[in-house]
């Protein structure tokens, strides 16, 4: 069973080798114009240079340390306000109007509000990453309060348990599973977000370092750039992965 | 079901009311704030000039283009892998690749191969909407009854003959599922393509008004493509409960 996965994962690379050289074969022959897209070996080249030597690896640090904090501050306050609101079907009954226009408005929209009050600041991108990663983990937060077996609730009453050990003891463990899939959402909204932030407002990050570089038309440079933002969010998705795997053990 | 909704009424329109005193009682004369009358003035003009609807034409050209290249792509190519667990296998190191790249970190190389337009905007959107077409099809393909393939097998149907008449139908309901969530996100993208860097759309209108101190003008349009957003949901909604029947849960996700 497991040689047979370690053999398609080969086959799988395999594939994947095939196209990158067929990529290098478009290029070398002038199929596609190397202005657009660079071969695969200038690409390697650029991503080598700009994480030993140049200013790629220093980009990448702002970009994820950004992400973080922004994605941090979101899930908490995400957990937080969607507990309150969870807490209470009439509590429910009376957001629901704010979220259910907030749920599908484009996050990205509120740059320009944003530039507008904060300016081009360290504080607006940080500011629209919380706001934008924080609904994905409130909504999710609220649906796993609003989704508690009832039962468990009658308990808590039979038991004279307060409000906060309720909240403590039955509905924050029955809502781990959906955090942690609102955590992960938040988590690529935080990515995109940051992105955006960093291209509008030129602060150091991969962002400004991709948009200037198809401004000087490097394609190399910029695709190495774009690499390093996919290896950002894989990284990501896995290490949520293995904290979810964890996490939920007691579940399987 | 109608008091909820007035229930979830009371607050939005609280909010509005005490923007509206204030700032009336500090006479608001501000470059970053309007008065929620203002910005309704100034909404209600750029609608009635046709702006405002031009935009939003611009905006949603892209972002269906993208999102019926994209989506239909991504569909055909989740039926296919979902059908062959063989062509699946071989291309999973690809697919998981390319999977995890942020759409915005596609906006400088679509706009160094397509320049400003509707082109740079429609490839990111397709690129995006590619993904739920592909993995919420190929999910549903791989939940298809396994007695239907042996239908398929004793009727010694062809491939064709076998998608249309087997596997569509089978995953319909949540294809389009699938297409209601990327028809959500395909709007999120073209937005955001238009707020950081492609001269067209509701997105640019918007980042022009607020570089011309039009705070007015900005949440006008910021809530106008919440206007948008919850339509766009809205429509898909109706059309799934009037083709499909019973609404199948959404699954949540970003873009």
């Amino acid at each position: 069973m497991i040689l047979q996965r370690l053999l398609w994962l080969a086959a799988s690379t395999a594939v994947f080798a095939a196209l990158v050289v067929i990529w290098h074969l478009v290029v070398e022959n002038g199929l596609i114009n190397r202005v657009f897209l660079p071969t695969p070996v200038s690409t390697w080249e650029a991503l080598y240079a700009g994480i030993l030597h140049g200013s790629l690896l220093g980009a990448w640090g702002e970009t994820v340390r950004r992400m973080i904090y922004g994605w941090l501050f979101a899930s908490l306050l995400g957990v937080v306000l969607g507990a309150l609101i969870g807490m209470s079907a009439q509590a429910r009954a009376y957001m629901s109007g704010i979220l259910e226009f907030i749920r599908p408005l484009p996050a990205s929209a509120v740059v320009p509000v944003a530039i507008v009050l904060l300016g081009l600041t360290e504080y607006m991108v940080l500011a629209v990453i919380a706001f934008g990663a924080v609904w994905p983990t409130l909504l999710a937060t609220v649906h796993g309060f609003a989704s508690v077996e009832p039962r468990l609730y009658e308990v808590g009453q039979s038991l004279r348990m307060s409000r906060w050990d309720v909240v403590r003891k039955i509905s924050l463990p029955n809502s781990v599973p959906d955090i942690l899939s609102g955590m992960r959402i938040s988590v690529t909204v935080a990515l995109i977000l940051t992105v955006v932030g960093e291209m509008l407002t030129g602060r150091p990050g991969l962002g400004s370092a991709i948009i200037s570089s198809a401004r000087m038309f490097q394609a190399p440079q910029l695709f190495a750039g774009v690499i390093l933002l996919g290896i950002t969010g894989y990284v990501s998705s896995i290490l949520l992965n293995l904290a979810e795997a964890r996490l939920l053990r007691w579940r399987s | 079901m109608t008091a909820l909704d007035m229930r979830g009424a009371v607050i939005p329109l609280a909010l509005i009311a005490v923007a509206e005193l204030w700032a009336r009682a500090v006479d608001l004369q501000s470059d970053s704030l309007a008065a929620p009358s203002a910005i309704f003035m100034a909404g209600a003009k750029a609608l009635a000039s046709g702006e405002m609807l031009a935009a939003t034409g611009e905006t949603l050209v892209c972002a269906l283009g993208g999102l019926a290249i994209g989506f239909v792509l991504g569909a055909f190519t989740g039926i296919l892998l979902g059908i062959f667990r063989a062509l699946d296998h071989l291309s999973e190191v690809t697919f998981e690749l390319l999977r995890p790249i942020p759409s915005v970190a596609l906006i400088p190389v679509a706009m160094l191969i397509f320049g400003f337009g509707y082109w740079t905007e429609t490839s990111i959107v397709a690129f995006t909407t590619f993904w739920p077409g592909f993995l919420l099809t190929r999910a549903a393909v791989r939940g298809v009854e396994p007695r239907l393939f042996e239908v398929v097998r004793s009727l010694e149907m062809n491939l064709p003959d076998t998608i249309r008449k087997i596997v569509v139908p089978a995953v319909l309901p949540r294809m389009f599922v699938a297409l209601r969530l990327a028809a959500g996100i395909s709007l999120i993208v073209a937005v955001t393509v238009e707020i950081t860097a492609n001269p067209v759309g509701m997105g640019a209108r918007m980042m022009s008004a607020s570089q011309a101190l039009r705070p007015d003008l900005t949440f006008a349009y910021l809530l106008w493509i919440g206007v948008v957003g919850w339509s766009l949901n809205a429509v898909m909604e109706f059309v799934q409960k009037r083709l499909l029947g019973p609404a199948v849960p959404l699954p949540r996700s970003g873009a």
